[in-house]
């Protein structure tokens, strides 16, 4: 018998057990091979004496069998991704949730817990006590979604104050002196940005097809930022750079391959953005650990196997008006000032500072401010940053549209939101929602690699983005593991997914009665939660 | 859904003949109030031509405030027209205790000023008077300008014609441009700055229909000019939208129509002029409409504009012969009106096309 200690993890400390049923296991092996957090191992297990046959040829031997156990060491504690549920042929092991887990506790005997996926404990949904209540019904007539033409883009570029623009009066007719910043319109849906590093090649490479095949054969101007740290060269030399946001964050990883290879580029990139935050762990770099920096991911970054920490802001830059001048203008100039150049911070309660002071900016040199919001997803960071910084997107998207209302400069700096956006599966609501408070266009990440595979969610299941054992083969580096991605499979589940968000946005444009985008249309919106109504200034409704 | 008409003549014409225009389309509109723009007076105006009129409803007070106000700025009253009006208990109208109708003559000190400076002051001013009025409320001013006479009224239209003795076409009010509406806004307040025809700085706007752009178009005029204010209706978005392009940008009358309804992408990215539709649409975005809309525009030079929304959800005529031109929401108000012109030349104006008509009555089509 065998003495308790009390300090020993034990199965019931982790957040997920699993539950095998021996009595179905044919013990193929499957599961044991499928785990890639070798949570599972068979080992042999001592039976009731009781329940053997005497004289058998059995009971001669050892009074064990061969079992499928999971580990209690938390290393390697399963994470509840069900990869052994979806190959055992036996249905014979599933992972349960531990609803006694005492993992915050036990798993931070080693530092921080580091984990991908979104913050498991701000995830109210605003959006969802919003609804489009505004219906033309007698006094105008609601559109048709299936036959109306719709005329759905968004501006990425900085706009300019209708008086600056160099429009001359000749004769009847407008014409243009000088030129203006360039200003792309595209659909109101940019894949966001998740590098590779972050993501396996192939996941990117699905997103990057997906993205080229909705540019080429569906109609939809959908844009892809590569993310921090660069793209293969094929792709920067390729004209299918123009459905492609070059982004520099600050680790400028990547910027040294996109800097040579600009004079043999075929075509300008749709922007570049220059990631300032994330919302998921806003003041933090990016961080990729070592586990994931391959070969080819050394080569890309140019960097040695070592864990990758972004810095937590640009090392050259202290202000917002430094970074107009030396970021923006350099890299507007670097493009000929033909190519966007816009800024991503994670929101926060200075965004509207941030945001008025780029409206402000005499140079008129940001093409967009992209907020990211709180219930964003990310590859890696520990999860104190996830769980307990950052700010929800919604009110703060409304607070920097009124401010630019306030001056009269709406719609100059287009604003592009995300951090959650999709988080329940319907994106095409919320990124109305998101239009109709003010948002001209929205970013979409964290969907995307659930559409491809991804099982992570917001009740802790899986979200081991950062150990670069991801078994879906979508946040690795791992050949083996990289090679359970269908590439084809899942740039198809994403591009099915935008061509029923298009046709779902349309059943939300059609009842308002609109064509266009209502971008900064709260009329159109109604709040069944006062403090929301109050907040944002729409309707309350009950 | 209001119903909305106004008759262009080379002769001078009485309110009868707007009234006898809009009552064959009333099943459309709900006879609740009356309201009509006039410019190019003749009548009792016609020696003032060029002196601003102030066209009033107000309370005794109202008149005390507004004669304090006009004196202590300097404007000197040279001529006024009070209506006889026919009070009787059965009229449907609710009436206004005053109603002024004043021609001044501008302060010496603005004698040798630029037209311009002119034109600001008397903005200014019926801005100043109308915050006035409102403060106790005392009354409305609707307009402030030079040969332009405004009267709005809630009740019956055809009461309020008899009230103000408009059936009767003895010469006192006559006008060679006439904008007019026959309904209060009854999607909101009643209210009686909410009644089209809306006026600023010359140019007049009636409108049909919802505005469903209405949010973002008010919250992006109320920073563009000091007289983009009240927005008691929706339709006062058409008006604001009308001046800024043509007065504040200086644009040519057809870019108005780009800027309310632009044309999709797809279609501007085929046009030798995309670059300058395409930074027209960007940098007005907010002033877009996208709901239900006709819309009459009446500008300072006389110049008649006519244009719909971009789906032509909302209907509009146009006819005349060599003396009228009208428009209307309906046909059976041309035919009330110009029952003898050819109907063969009637114009239904498409949902990108621009129609104005000039003070020689010649019938321009834009295609936008």
């Amino acid at each position: 018998m065998e003495t308790v200690k009390t300090q020993d993890v034990s199965l019931n400390d982790l957040p997920w057990i699993v539950d095998y049923r021996p009595e179905r296991c044919t013990l193929c092996g499957s599961c044991v091979a499928t785990c890639t957090f070798d949570a599972i191992a068979f080992a042999r297990e001592r039976v009731n004496s009781a329940a053997r046959k005497s004289g058998s040829e059995e009971s001669k031997g050892p009074a064990t069998r061969l079992v499928v156990r999971q580990s209690a060491a938390v290393a390697q504690a399963c994470t509840g991704c069900g990869m052994c549920e979806k190959v055992c042929p036996a249905r014979a092991i599933r992972p349960v949730r531990n609803p006694d887990h005492r993992f915050p506790l036990v798993g931070r005997a080693h530092g921080p817990i580091k984990r991908g996926g979104r913050t498991n404990l701000n995830t109210q949904r605003t959006l969802d006590a919003i609804v489009v209540g505004r219906i033309s019904q007698m006094t105008d007539p609601a559109l048709d979604s299936e036959r109306h033409t719709f005329d759905l883009r968004a501006p990425l570029g900085r706009v300019m104050l209708p008086h600056e623009l160099p429009l001359r009066v000749r004769g009847d007719r407008l014409e243009l002196e000088d030129p203006t910043p360039p200003v792309s319109w595209i659909y109101p849906v940019i894949f966001s940005d998740m590098s590779i590093g972050a993501l396996s090649t192939r996941a990117w490479e699905a997103i990057a097809i997906a993205c080229a095949y909705l540019n080429e054969q569906c109609g939809l101007p959908v844009r892809m930022c590569s993310g921090e740290g660069g793209m293969p060269v094929r792709l920067l030399e390729s004209d299918k750079l123009r459905y492609m946001i070059l982004q520099i964050a600050s680790g400028h990883f990547g910027w040294n391959r996109i800097l040579r290879a600009l004079p043999r580029m075929k075509a300008d990139p749709a922007g570049v953005l220059i990631k300032i935050g994330q919302g998921a762990k806003p003041g933090d770099g990016g961080l990729l650990p070592a586990a994931k920096v391959a070969p080819h991911i050394q080569a890309i970054r140019g960097v040695p196997k070592a864990t990758l920490h972004s810095p937590p802001n640009h090392q050259g830059l202290y202000s917002i008006e430094e970074s107009v001048q030396k970021m923006h203008l350099s890299l507007n100039a670097a493009f000929g000032f033909r190519v966007p150049v816009a800024i991503k911070c994670a929101a926060s309660a200075t965004s509207v500072s941030v945001y008025n002071n780029l409206l402000r900016d005499p140079y008129k040199i940001c093409g967009g401010f992209f907020l990211d919001g709180i219930q964003g997803g990310t590859g890696a960071a520990n999860e104190i940053s996830l769980d307990h910084t950052g700010h929800p997107i919604v009110s703060k998207l409304r607070d920097c549209y009124m401010a630019a209302v306030a001056q009269g400069l709406q719609g100059q700096i287009p604003l592009w939101a995300g951090g959650g956006i999709g988080m329940t599966g319907n994106a095409a609501a919320d990124a109305f929602k998101m239009i109709c408070l003010g948002a001209n266009g929205v970013i979409l990440g964290k969907l995307l690699i659930q559409l491809l595979g991804c099982v992570g969610n917001e009740h802790g299941r899986c979200n081991a983005c950062s150990s670069g054992k991801c078994p879906t083969g979508i946040c690795t580096q791992d050949p083996r593991l990289v090679a359970r991605l269908d590439v084809d499979k899942g740039a198809e589940s994403i591009v099915n997914y935008m061509l029923t968000f298009d046709s779902e946005l349309r059943k939300l444009l059609a009842p308002v009665g609109n064509s266009s985008l209502p971008v900064g249309r709260s009329d159109a919106l109604v709040s069944t939660d006062k403090a929301v109504a109050d907040k944002l200034g729409i309707q309350y409704a009950c | 859904m209001c119903r909305i008409g106004s008759i262009k003549s080379r002769s001078p014409v009485a309110p009868a003949r707007a009234l006898h225009l809009m009552l064959p389309q009333q099943e459309g509109h709900d006879n609740s109030g009356f309201a009509m723009v006039m410019q190019d007076l003749e009548g009792a105006f016609r020696h003032y031509k060029d002196k601003p009129l102030l066209s009033l409803a107000c309370t005794p007070r109202g008149v005390q405030l507004v004669n304090d106000y006009m004196e202590q700025k300097g404007f000197v009253q040279i001529a006024q027209w009070v209506p006889d009006v026919v009070r009787r208990p059965d009229l449907r109208i609710s009436a206004m205790p005053r109603y002024v109708f004043r021609n001044y003559d501008y302060p010496e000190i603005y004698r040798y000023r630029t037209q311009e400076e002119r034109d600001d002051l008397l903005v200014d001013t019926r801005l100043a008077l109308r915050a006035l009025l409102e403060e106790s409320n005392d009354g409305y001013v609707y307009s402030f300008w030079p040969d332009v006479l405004t009267l709005k009224e809630i009740g019956d239209p055809a009461d309020i014609a008899t009230y103000f003795r408009l059936w009767d076409d003895d010469g006192r009010l006559e006008a060679r441009n006439i904008v007019v509406q026959c309904r209060q806004n009854t999607n909101y307040d009643i209210v009686r700055y909410a009644a089209h025809p809306f006026f600023l700085q010359g140019y007049t706007l009636c409108a049909n229909g919802e505005n469903t752009f209405h949010t973002k178009n008010t919250e992006l005029q109320r920073s563009l000019h000091r007289g983009y204010i009240g927005f008691e209706s929706d339709s006062q978005n058409f008006l604001y939208t009308l001046h800024y392009v043509l007065h504040e940008l200086r644009w040519p009358i057809q870019y108005y129509k780009h800027v309310i309804t632009p044309l999709p992408f797809a279609e501007m990215a085929r046009r030798p002029d995309h670059k300058v539709l395409t930074l027209i649409r960007e940098s007005l975005a907010h002033l877009e409409i996208n709901g239900p809309n006709a819309i009459i525009g009446l500008l300072p030079d006389g110049n008649m504009l006519a244009c719909c929304d971009s789906k032509k959800l909302r209907p509009m005529v146009i006819g005349g012969d060599e003396n009228t031109v009208a428009i209307s929401s309906e046909v059976c108000g041309l035919n009330a009106i110009l029952p003898d012109r050819d109907t063969s030349r009637d114009i239904y104006p498409g949902e990108r096309e621009t129609i104005v008509i000039d003070n020689n009555l010649e019938v321009q089509r834009w295609k936008q």
